[in-house]
């Protein structure tokens, strides 16, 4: 309190441009201090935790050391790599089902809606409500053995042609590729459905007129104009999508069975199954070193940089 | 007329209704053939809806359109051989000036894209920006490639839609002139929205003036000035001093009015209102047309001159004129903008002077409208209603 009541006389004796530009100088690493600790905190430190355990070898009983034992990295992969590659299937066929289902949608609220439009987006968001959980949980009694889903599926023969690909096995859907595809693609449907509005709704109406008034009909309009507007959605969408889905295990675990185990799955119970520390935060890594560069390849392709 | 229609714009009987609201109000309307035709009007008076009702953006309410022989009321944007110069411009931020000037011709399908667009950004001037984007040009150079991604497809009619509005004055009189050019270079008819009445007046050969949804005059620019039918057109194109009077006599094709003491001539065949002895007349006379004396020298104004006595309230000088109000028993604002070739030095505020003008000068209004229809002030009263 006294600092404070004598401030204003040296503030007053003082050139106030001096400290009031030193304070400007350092405003913005105050500003981002917070954050930083907050990154180091849970965030970096923990990483190079794992690296750490994940170049240990050892026992539980024994105590690991590190000892750069990279041959972890080589027997994870060679052990679980149809689960990275079913990882990186599941999680893609359902990024382009959320796409497919997610862009008439995203397309409707933001050019058909109206004044309807922020009931819908809030009907987008409202299963956030419920825990991720409860709603996967709700997905196995919609699509348990002799449902009427998984009966009007087979009386249409959906069945038939999806057990053909190999998605389904008989007349079951649960604990099959679909049900966790579907799960998949339920749980992160939002997350595609946001960005891809967002960047829909910013693009200017007059540009369809402009469009329609050069001669361009309806679907030509969208193909030319509204869709390469839209690609920093689509791009953000997928990405939103797909990293998430990759590392999912909660999908595979509740509506799949073991042949459809994610590399998730994998991750979740060396760590807390098996106990074997290493393989699990090699494999972490693994993952986190192949999404990124997918997704490096993808937007490097996609070329977004050069939009809007 | 027969030999002309062909490819002359025809409105019958269109109008569109929001609602219980009626943006246009049935409307008939023919722009001939090649020529450069302004829709002018303040904002909100139906003008814009009028051109997209004719680019088929809007779908009239009734009525129908008719792009010479065509009747193309019912057709789509895309099928219509009109081109629409948007007022934000609207060019596509994804694709470069080149494509976007390509974009009509790639959608018909034609051959020679690259010529066809080379040419066209020769005839804007764009040569060198054929790469960039749409952001990395000025607001000019957009409205440049606005103009040529519309023209490049040689439709019948090319439809501008306030094209000048984003620009600063220097710059809009520049691509003024420079619209003028590339229409008569190309001679196709031109439709062009605007609420700038000096715009309407240099670039088109016809304008017609919209109030409240409906078209109030039509002529050419110095018809419309000279000859105004209404009080808003005589306020909204130029300033107009309105004097109330009542008709005395009629002599010949002269109609003879009192306003007060003083007795004043206009000639009939420049009055649109009742001529009756006894009725009402509303006076009109252009600032610019009226001669100031001094009242000392009062005797030296030669005969059959309108006059009307008063007395300078205001007096600015703005270089090539001088701008005088003037109190007078007959109306209380008259404005004079005099010429600044012989300067009296006596006419400043609060000198007594007569006012005269040639008669002929003079038109007539009926004295059943509002006189400040069209003027500042009543487009300010107008917005507060509306609010």
């Amino acid at each position: 309190m006294t600092t404070v009541a004598d401030a204003p006389p040296t503030a007053l004796v003082e050139p106030p441009a001096k400290p009031r530009k030193k304070r400007g100088r350092f405003t913005p690493y105050w500003l981002l201090l917070p954050g930083l600790l907050w990154l180091v905190v849970f965030f970096a430190l923990p990483m190079l935790y794992q690296a750490s355990t994940s170049v240990q070898t050892g026992s539980l009983e024994k105590g690991y050391e590190v000892t750069w034992h990279f041959q972890t990295y080589l027997d994870a992969l060679g052990e679980y790599w149809p689960q990275f590659l079913r990882s990186v299937l599941y999680a893609g066929i359902a990024t382009v089902l959320c796409l497919l289902l997610g862009y008439p949608l995203a397309y409707l609220i933001a050019f058909k809606a109206g004044r309807w439009r922020n009931l819908v987006l809030i009907l987008v968001i409202a299963p956030f409500f419920t825990s991720f959980l409860i709603r996967t949980l709700a997905w196995k009694t919609i699509l348990a053995d002799g449902g009427w889903v998984v009966g009007s599926l087979d009386a249409l023969h959906i069945l038939d042609v999806t057990s053909w690909i190999g998605l389904t096995e008989g007349d079951r859907v649960l604990a099959t590729p679909l049900a966790v595809v579907c799960g998949l693609t339920y749980n992160f449907l939002p997350f595609m459905i946001l960005p891809l509005y967002t960047s829909l709704e910013r693009i200017d109406g007059r540009l369809h007129e402009a469009a329609g008034d050069l001669y361009a009909r309806p679907f030509t309009t969208f193909r030319r104009v509204t869709f390469p507007l839209s690609l920093p959605g689509v791009v953000s969408g997928t990405l939103l999508t797909f990293i998430p889905a990759s590392g999912d295990y909660v999908n595979a675990q509740l509506l799949g069975s073991t042949s459809e185990k994610m590399v998730g799955n994998v991750i979740q119970s060396q760590f807390l199954t098996v106990l074997d520390y290493p393989t699990a935060a090699a494999l972490s890594f693994i993952l986190m070193a192949a999404i990124l560069i997918m997704v490096t390849l993808y937007i490097r392709r996609a070329g977004t940089e050069d939009l809007v | 007329m027969t030999d002309t229609t062909r490819g002359d714009v025809r409105l019958s009987g269109i109008s569109k209704t929001y609602g219980s609201f009626t943006a246009v109000h049935p409307l008939d309307l023919t722009v001939p053939q090649g020529s450069f035709f302004a829709l002018l009007g303040a904002s909100g008076c139906g003008k814009t809806t009028t051109l997209r009702m004719i680019a088929g953006l809007e779908d009239p309410s009734s009525g129908t359109v008719h792009l010479g022989d065509q009747d193309v009321t019912s057709l789509p944007p895309y099928k219509r051989p009109v081109n629409t110069v948007f007022q934000s411009y609207a060019l596509f931020p994804h694709l470069d000036i080149f494509e976007n000037i390509a974009f009509g011709l790639r959608r018909r399908g034609v051959k020679s894209v690259k010529k066809q667009v080379g040419e066209m950004l020769d005839l804007v001037q764009l040569g060198d920006h054929a790469r960039k984007k749409p952001h990395q040009l000025s607001g000019g150079q957009q409205q440049r490639v606005a103009v040529a991604r519309a023209l490049i497809n040689h439709p019948k009619v090319l439809l501008l839609d306030e094209p000048l509005g984003a620009l600063d004055l220097k710059l809009r009189r520049q691509m003024q002139l420079e619209l003028k050019r590339i229409q008569t270079e190309v001679g196709i008819t031109f439709v062009h929205v605007t609420h700038d009445q000096e715009e309407a007046m240099t670039m088109a050969d016809q304008v017609a003036v919209m109030n409240a949804g409906r078209v109030e005059q039509l002529g050419s620019p110095a018809d419309l000035y000279e000859n105004p039918h209404s009080t808003f057109v005589a306020n909204f194109l130029g300033t107009s001093n309105l004097i109330t009077t009542e008709v005395a006599a009629m002599d010949g094709d002269r109609l003879v009015v009192k306003a007060g003491d003083a007795k004043l001539s206009l000639p009939t065949a420049r009055t649109s209102a009742d001529t009756r002895t006894g009725g009402k007349v509303l006076l009109g006379i252009r600032p610019e047309k009226i001669a100031l004396t001094h009242a000392d020298e009062a005797g030296t104004i030669p005969e059959g001159r309108n006059r009307i006595t008063g007395k300078i309230a205001q007096s600015s000088f703005i270089g090539v004129s001088t701008q005088y109000v003037i109190d007078s028993p007959v109306c209380d604002a008259f404005e004079v903008y005099a010429q600044n070739v012989e300067r009296d030095g006596r006419l400043t505020p609060g000198a007594e002077v007569v006012l005269h003008w040639n008669p002929e000068h003079s038109f007539g209004l009926d004295a059943a409208q509002s006189l400040l229809a069209g003027t500042a002030e009543a487009a300010g009263t107008e917005d507060e209603v509306t609010a």
